[in-house]
C-alpha cells in the first residue's frame, strides 16, 4: 500500500488554525480599539459642568449634557415600566403554561423575529402611531418605541429563567394547596429572582443605547425636560447631533456622552453575563 | 418538565393537581367524619378566588399574543402610511433612482442598492471570520481562554450602534482614506469597484464596520452549533487520522450546516437594518455608483437622515415606503433564519 506524505494536509491544517487564531484576535482588536478610543477621547470631556449644566452654543465654554442624561434616564425608566410587566407575563405564559401550545410557539417565534427587527422600523411605527396623531414629537412616543424593543427581550429571558426553576418546587407548592398564580408569582419568581433581574438589566442596557428610533420621535432639545409631550432631550441623539456638527467642542462633548453610555452598558452587560453564567452552570 | 410530568402521572394520575380540594381527596383517609353531612363544610374549604387561576392564565396568554400582534400592527401601519407613495409612483418606486424632495420625485433604487451592497460586503468579511472564530473557540483554544475570548467577542454586540458610528467616522474613516483606499486604488484600480477619490467614508467603510457589528451574532450561534455536534462523530473522524481542519470541513460543518446558514441569516438580518453606524460613514448621497469608495445610502440611513426634514406628506410617505421595504426584507430574512435554527435544534434535541 502506498501512503501519501501528509505534508500538504498538515500545512493546510496549520494555516487554517493560524487563520482561526488571527480572526479571534482581530475581533478582540476591534473591541479594544473601540473601547480605548472612546475612553481616551471621552474622558477629556468629563468635568463638573458636563454632568450638571445645560448645553451651550458652540464655542461657549461650560456647557454640559445634564438635561440629556436626565432625559435618557426618564425615557428608559418609562419604557422599562411599560415593557417589564407585559414582557414578564408573556414570558410566564411561554414558560409555565404554554410549553407545547400552538400560541406559545407562535409567540416565541414572533418574539425572536421582533428582536431582530431594525430599531428604526420600530421608530417609524411609533411615529405613525403616536407622533402623527398627537401632532408633536414627544417623549411618550420615544418611550413607547423603546418599550416595543424591550418587550421581546424581557419575554424571552423570563421564559428561560422560569424554565430553570426545578419542577419539584412547583409541585411542593401545589401540593400545599396554592393556586397556580401564587405558585408562579410567589414561588417560581422568587426562585428565579436574580435571573429575572439580570434579564431586565440586560434589556435596559440594550435600550439605553438606542438612537435610531429616538431620532425622529423624541427628537432632542437643549432645555430641561418639562413635559414628555414635547421633544425630549436624550443622550444618544445628542451624540448624533454633536458628532455631526463641525464644532470641535461639541464633538468632544459627543465623545464624553459616548463614554458615559458605553461605560454604563458594558458594566451592566459584563455584570449580568457573569450572573447568568453562575445561574446556568 | 418531562420528568415532573412523569412523576405526577405515576403518583396522582393524569394532570398535576390544580387545587387543594383534589389533593385532599386523594390524601385524606376515609373517616367517620366523611360520612357526616357536615363534611362538605368542615373538610373541604372553598377556594377564596375560584376564578383567579383562569384569569391569570388568560392574562399571561393575552400578553404573549401581544408580540405577534405588534408585528402585524407594524406591518399594517407601514403599509397604511406608504400607500400614497405607492399610489403616486406605482411599482416604479422600487426601480427609480430619482430622489428629489424639491420636485417631489422619489424612488427607492439607490437606497435598496446601498443596503444590499453594504450588507454584501459585510457578509463577505464577517462570515469567514465568524466561522474561524467559532473554530478557534471550540476546537483550538483551551477552555479558559475560549470562555474569555468568547465573552469578549460577544461584548462587541453590546456596544451601541452609535458608538460604532463615532468610531467609524472619526477614527476608522480617516485611516481608510489615508492608507487602505489609496493602496486598493493603486493595485486594483483597474476595476471600477476601486476607483475614485479616497474619501474615507463610503460603501466599503460602511461594509467593514457592519462586518464588525454582526461578527458576534454569527460567531456566537456558530459556536453553539459546533459545540452541539456529538463528540462521537468528531472523534471517529479524528481516530481515522483527520486533521482539525478536515474534521471541521468534512464533519462538523456538513453536520451543522443548517444551523450555520441560520446563523448567517441572523447576521444578515442585523446588517440589513443597522442604522446609526451606517448613517455616520456611508456618506448619504442618493446615487448609485459602481465604486465602493463613493458615498452612498442605505434605507436605514435615509430614514435616519431625512425623516425630521421631511415636511411634505408625499416625502414622508415615500420615506415610510422605504421603511416598509426594509421591514419586508428583514422580516423574510429573520423568519428564514428562525426556521433554520429551530429545525436544527429540534432535530438535535432528539439525539443522533
Amino acid at each position: 500500500m502506498k501512503t501519501r506524505p501528509p505534508w500538504g494536509r498538515k500545512l493546510l491544517n496549520l494555516s487554517v488554525c493560524l487563520w482561526a487564531g488571527i480572526s479571534a484576535s482581530l475581533g478582540l482588536v476591534a473591541l479594544f480599539w473601540i473601547i480605548t478610543t472612546v475612553v481616551i477621547k471621552g474622558f477629556r470631556a468629563f468635568d463638573f459642568h458636563f454632568f450638571t449644566a445645560l448645553p451651550t452654543p458652540p464655542g461657549v465654554p461650560g456647557g454640559g449634557v445634564a438635561n440629556a442624561i436626565l432625559g435618557t434616564a426618564v425615557l428608559t425608566a418609562l419604557a422599562t415600566l411599560a415593557a417589564v410587566p407585559i414582557g414578564m407575563l408573556a414570558g410566564i405564559f411561554l414558560g409555565e403554561f404554554g410549553q407545547d401550545a400552538k400560541i406559545a410557539d407562535f409567540s416565541r417565534f414572533a418574539a425572536n423575529v421582533l428582536m431582530g427587527m431594525p430599531s428604526i422600523i420600530i421608530g417609524v411605527f411609533a411615529y405613525g402611531l403616536l407622533v402623527v396623531p398627537m401632532g408633536s414629537f414627544s417623549g411618550y412616543a420615544g418611550a413607547f418605541a423603546l418599550a416595543v424593543i424591550m418587550l421581546p427581550v424581557v419575554s424571552r429571558t423570563t421564559e428561560d429563567m422560569v424554565r430553570l426553576v426545578p419542577n419539584t418546587l412547583r409541585e411542593s407548592a401545589l401540593a400545599l394547596g396554592a393556586p397556580r398564580w401564587r405558585v408562579t408569582l410567589g414561588i417560581v419568581f422568587r426562585a428565579a429572582k436574580s435571573g429575572l433581574l439580570t434579564g431586565v438589566l440586560l434589556a435596559v442596557a440594550r435600550v439605553s443605547g438606542e438612537t435610531a428610533p429616538l431620532l425622529f420621535i423624541a427628537l432632542n432639545s437643549p432645555y430641561w425636560l418639562t413635559s414628555l409631550a414635547k421633544p425630549t432631550p436624550n443622550l444618544t441623539v445628542t451624540i448624533f447631533d454633536y458628532a455631526m456638527s463641525p464644532y470641535a467642542d461639541w464633538q468632544q462633548k459627543a465623545w464624553g456622552a459616548s463614554l458615559l453610555i458605553t461605560l454604563g452598558i458594558l458594566a451592566v452587560t459584563v455584570m449580568t453575563r457573569w450572573t447568568l453564567r453562575e445561574k446556568k452552570s | 418538565m418531562a420528568l415532573g410530568g412523569r412523576y405526577l402521572q405515576g403518583g396522582l394520575g393524569g394532570h398535576p393537581p390544580h387545587d387543594g380540594q383534589r389533593m385532599k381527596k386523594v390524601l385524606t383517609l376515609p373517616t367517620a367524619l366523611e360520612t357526616s353531612p357536615d363534611f362538605a363544610r368542615i373538610g373541604v374549604r372553598k377556594k377564596p378566588f375560584p376564578k383567579a387561576d383562569p384569569f391569570f392564565r388568560g392574562l399571561t396568554a393575552s400578553c404573549a399574543v401581544l408580540v405577534p400582534l405588534l408585528i402585524a400592527a407594524i406591518f399594517s401601519e407601514l403599509l397604511h402610511y406608504s400607500l400614497p407613495a405607492f399610489k403616486k409612483f406605482g411599482l416604479s418606486f422600487l426601480i427609480s433612482q430619482e430622489w428629489n424632495p424639491v420636485t417631489g420625485q422619489f424612488g427607492a433604487a439607490s437606497s435598496i442598492f446601498g443596503t444590499l451592497v453594504s450588507t454584501f460586503i459585510a457578509m463577505i468579511i464577517a462570515v469567514p471570520l465568524s466561522l474561524a472564530i467559532a473554530l478557534f473557540l471550540v476546537e483550538l483554544a483551551p477552555p479558559k481562554l475560549s470562555r474569555a475570548v468568547g465573552t469578549m467577542i460577544e461584548l462587541l454586540a453590546a456596544i451601541p450602534s452609535i458608538i460604532y458610528g463615532m468610531w467609524g467616522l472619526f477614527v476608522f474613516a480617516p485611516l481608510m482614506a489615508r492608507y487602505v483606499q489609496p493602496v486598493l486604488g493603486h493595485y486594483l484600480g483597474v476595476l471600477p469597484l476601486f476607483q475614485g477619490p479616497p474619501l474615507g467614508i463610503g460603501m466599503l467603510t460602511a461594509g467593514i464596520i457592519l462586518a464588525v457589528m454582526i461578527l458576534p451574532f454569527i460567531s456566537a450561534v456558530t459556536r453553539d452549533v459546533f459545540q452541539l455536534v456529538p463528540p462521537v462523530v468528531k472523534e471517529s473522524a479524528f481516530g481515522l487520522g483527520a486533521t482539525t481542519w478536515e474534521v471541521t470541513f468534512k464533519v462538523t460543518i456538513p453536520y451543522g450546516l443548517v444551523g450555520i446558514i441560520g446563523a448567517c441569516f441572523l447576521g444578515l438580518g442585523r446588517a440589513l437594518g443597522e442604522t446609526m453606524a451606517v448613517t455616520f460613514v456611508i456618506g448619504n448621497s442618493h446615487r448609485i455608483s459602481a465604486s465602493l469608495f463613493a458615498p452612498g445610502n442605505s434605507i436605514a440611513s435615509a430614514l435616519a437622515n431625512e425623516f425630521t426634514e421631511a415636511t411634505e406628506p408625499l416625502y414622508i410617505s415615500s420615506l415610510i415606503a422605504l421603511g416598509l421595504i426594509l421591514f419586508v426584507i428583514t422580516w423574510t430574512v429573520q423568519v428564514i433564519s428562525q426556521i433554520l435554527l429551530r429545525r436544527m435544534y429540534r432535530a438535535w434535541s432528539v439525539g443522533l
